[in-house]
């Protein structure tokens, strides 16, 4: 490996009760792509940030042009040469094309900036890579994908040598993509390295000349891409962990009735004609990978987003739903994935949050009745066993799982027949989750149908009767429980390759 | 170049039709208004607006607001008017301290805000009631009327030739105030200053990711304002025949107004001094102008009010259609 230009050894990086990176592996060389792939939660952006000085290492050395080095902000790693271009653009919307690019370090004459430079100096950017943006346009004006143009121009004026793409094409459109590689080819011409992070295997295969794949947070093996199948991919992704209890066989009756059918749904780029059923006291499982959709689709269903089009019908009854007011009216419950922006107020009581949805059931009057509240209220603590001295606890008192069950106290208070959990046990820890799990399939046992929205595999094997698979706003398949494995969900999850 | 849009969708063209709308109503409506000493009058009283507004229009295009210039400027004019009077101190020390004190005021703001993470709206709230606390403090003895032509600051912004009746005026203060509108839009649009100031209200944490000192440029977003509240209270003291302790709240409200009147975002990020000068002239053309039609200026705060809807919601629209076209 005497061309590696960057070389990370042995890295270690600990948070409060997550081992995040565990003995990682990673290197690049001059004139390279280099994929860097996994599952959610791998580590592959915990492993950039480390490198680029977002995060500390606890343990291991980076190598960078043959020396040991150990950067303490993005802005060292960048005078270095090491640049990132994130996901989640970083442009100021208000300003040029130019004053982006060279935002922070731009040209002088005396007291007035140089925008005559600045703009010359693009454009002399923009002719190397062969990329038609108008330096004087505003940046809130351009597309997404222009935009990214502009970070890569960016990142190429600060001399960089090492540039870090985060899943770059999530965004882009397929005329988009082609640019972009383009592009990359032209710099893996010039001898710049290239770090690739993207789940799309159709573009691996297209771009990448070697693939590292960690699991975990601990590394995987790094495989020659032309040498390799996606099937090799994924196995590498998905590994042989043993899960706990999967369920094999769904006992929801084939001829269940069916509560919930979608068809035909539609809202923006993440959902694309979702259709699918849900039957009583069934536990579907959503499954894909980040920006699959899954929540766009839960959100657009519970009236939360608006859809473009889409028909649903509950118990065979064609409904509307334009708000979430009408969702919960027609016995829709959604439990966010974001507790506490969504789900919860958590300086109010644990009684204040369970009838939070139902209030006019307990009003006298315009006052509200405080003992047939705190009545209903300790009767779900006492179902659900959540663990509080009383029911005038704040809710922020509460540990993450508890929590969690105030807020599926608060639709089972609405007698909501129809419950979408996203991501249910989201920092939750193990002990509260098998409890959450008992929980919901004592619910779903009860009659009321789940829909559970996850990114974890072994939640989604376990706990599902059936699981449809999202990828990029589409659904991409459906499986039943007891012919479902994690290889073939994460085979519809990922792009074909074309 | 980069103003590739046409005249007639900016904003600040809009408002200047409305100005010469509003002048023209009220000049075929009433004669008194037609008279150049109106008009002088009319100028006088939007000096201290103007130069309120153009300070304050930093706070804002970051997405910030600062309240505590309204309080401010009569503090400085009152300090200012004690040192002068009970103290001997030269006019010019005086001006200079009215501007040096309202720096200073804007720095404790800045660095609130700035440093300290205090949102805009509380940190100066309290700025804005320690200013009028002091302002009760100094003013031991009621402050003297000053009428008569000439008399304090008031050669800076009128210049006066002949006597009585026949006097040639000229409005020296509009020139003045003209002036520092195209040094700050300069300031606005070519310096680093400038360039940062919009940056933190469009997107400050990009900023910040591209290694720039954002709480420096921040905090003085707020010197500037403070500077200006300065100077406004030279231009206070100047017009008003009384500098009264306990007035001033609801000032700022005014120039606030005014530069969103002239188009700057209600979000950040946006905004152009020349907008704030033809903004704050449309609430001054009907804080002194309504009078002259007959109208209570009562009236005065509602139209502004209505004024204000508009100009926000062709604030708001704008960003909606860019949204969509996205």
């Amino acid at each position: 490996m005497a061309d590696a230009i960057l070389t990370m050894e042995e890295i270690e990086k600990s948070f409060p009760g997550v081992h995040a990176l565990d003995h990682v592996h990673f290197d690049v060389r001059r004139g390279e792509v280099h994929a860097l792939m996994g599952e959610n939660g791998a580590g592959k952006s915990t492993l950039m940030k480390v490198l680029t000085g977002i995060y500390t290492k606890d343990y291991g050395t980076i190598t960078y042009e043959g020396k040991e080095v150990s950067f303490n902000n993005t802005r060292e790693a960048q005078d270095a040469g090491i640049v990132i271009v994130h996901q989640e653009l970083n442009m100021i919307g208000d300003l040029t094309v130019a004053q982006n690019i060279f935002i922070g370090r731009e040209f002088m004459k005396g007291f007035k900036i140089d925008d005559k430079k600045m703009i010359e100096e693009s454009k002399k950017l923009f002719d190397e890579l062969k990329i038609d943006i108008n330096p004087r346009d505003k940046m809130s004006d351009l597309t997404v994908g222009k935009q990214q143009m502009c970070e890569i121009a960016k990142a190429i004026s600060h001399q960089a040598k090492v540039i870090i793409f985060d899943e770059p094409s999530a965004a882009l459109t397929e005329k988009e993509i082609e640019d972009l590689f383009t592009i990359i080819r032209d710099l893996r011409e010039k001898g710049m390295a290239i770090v690739y992070i993207s789940h799309r295997m159709d573009e691996i295969k297209v771009i990448t000349d070697r693939v590292t794949v960690m699991r975990d947070g601990g590394y995987v093996g790094t495989l020659i891409t032309k040498d390799c199948t996606k099937e090799d991919i994924i196995n590498m992704m998905v590994g042989r962990v043993i899960y706990e209890d999967p369920k094999t066989e769904s006992k929801v009756p084939k001829d269940a009735p069916v509560v919930l059918k979608v068809e035909h749904l539609n809202a923006g780029r993440m959902v694309q004609d979702v259709s699918f059923e849900l039957r009583k006291g069934e536990i579907l499982g959503f499954s894909g990978l980040m920006g699959a959709g899954r929540t766009e689709t839960a959100r657009a269903l519970f009236g939360a987003d608006p859809k473009t089009s889409g028909d649903i019908y509950i118990n065979g009854e064609k409904v509307t739903i334009n708000s979430p007011q009408d969702a919960v009216k027609h016995g829709i419950g959604y439990l966010s994935e974001d507790r506490k922006r969504y789900g919860i107020v958590v300086q109010k009581t644990i009684t204040e949050n369970s009838t939070m949805a139902t209030l006019e059931k307990y009003m006298s009057g315009i006052f509200i009745n405080k003992s047939e509240e705190k009545k209903i209220t300790e009767h779900y603590i006492e179902e659900l066993a959540t663990k509080t001295p009383s029911a005038d606890q704040l809710v922020v008192n509460l540990s993450g799982g508890n929590q969690q069950k105030v807020v599926i106290a608060k639709w089972l208070v609405r007698d909501c027949d129809i419950l979408i959990f996203d991501e249910p046990t989201r920092g939750i820890d193990v002990g509260a989750k098998n409890e959450i799990y008992k929980l919901m399939n004592r619910l779903a046992s009860e009659g009321k149908s789940i829909i559970m929205i996850s990114s974890e595999m072994t939640e989604i094997l376990r706990m599902s009767d059936r699981i449809v698979v999202m990828c990029e706003g589409k659904k991409t398949g459906e499986l039943d429980i007891s012919e479902a494995t994690q290889e073939k969900i994460m085979n519809k999850a990922t792009r074909d390759i074309a | 170049m980069t103003k590739k849009k046409s005249i007639i969708t900016d904003q600040r063209f809009i408002v200047l039709l409305v100005i010469i709308a509003l002048v023209v109503i009220y000049m075929i409506f009433s004669p008194e208004f037609r008279q150049y000493s109106s008009i002088l009058s009319m100028l006088d009283f939007s000096y201290y607006d103007i130069l309120m507004a153009i300070g304050v229009t930093f706070p804002l295009i970051t997405a910030g607001v600062d309240l505590s210039i309204g309080t401010g400027m009569v503090c400085y004019a009152l300090v200012a008017g004690r040192l002068v009077r009970d103290y001997n101190c030269p006019v010019l020390v005086a001006m200079l301290i009215c501007v040096l004190f309202g720096a200073i005021v804007g720095l404790a703001n800045g660095t609130l805000i700035g440093v300290m993470g205090l949102p805009p709206f509380l940190a100066t709230l309290c700025t804005c009631m320690i200013t009028r606390g002091i302002s009760s403090m100094v003013m031991a003895t009621p402050w003297p009327t000053n009428k008569q032509p000439g008399g304090w600051f008031h050669s800076i912004f009128k210049l006066t030739f002949g006597t009585g009746r026949n006097a040639l005026k000229l409005p020296v203060g509009f020139l003045v105030c003209v002036a520092l509108v195209l040094l700050m839009e300069f300031v606005l649009n070519h310096t680093k200053f400038g360039r940062y100031t919009i940056a933190i209200g469009s997107n400050k944490e990009a900023l910040m990711l591209s290694g720039v000192n954002v709480k420096i440029y921040h905090v003085m977003a707020y010197v500037v304002c403070g500077i200006f509240a300065g100077l406004a209270a030279i231009a206070y003291a100047a017009v008003v025949p009384t500098v009264q302790p306990g007035t001033g709240a609801g000032l700022e409200l005014d120039a606030i107004g005014g530069v969103f009147v002239g188009g700057v975002s209600a979000t950040g990020g946006y905004g152009s001094v020349i907008g704030t000068l033809v903004g704050v002239f449309v609430i001054v053309l009907l804080k002194t102008g309504l009078p002259y039609v007959g109208l209570q200026a009562n009236w005065q705060q509602i139209i502004t009010g209505i004024v204000l809807i508009g100009a926000v919601m062709i604030d708001v629209a704008k960003r909606r259609r860019m949204a969509k076209e996205q």
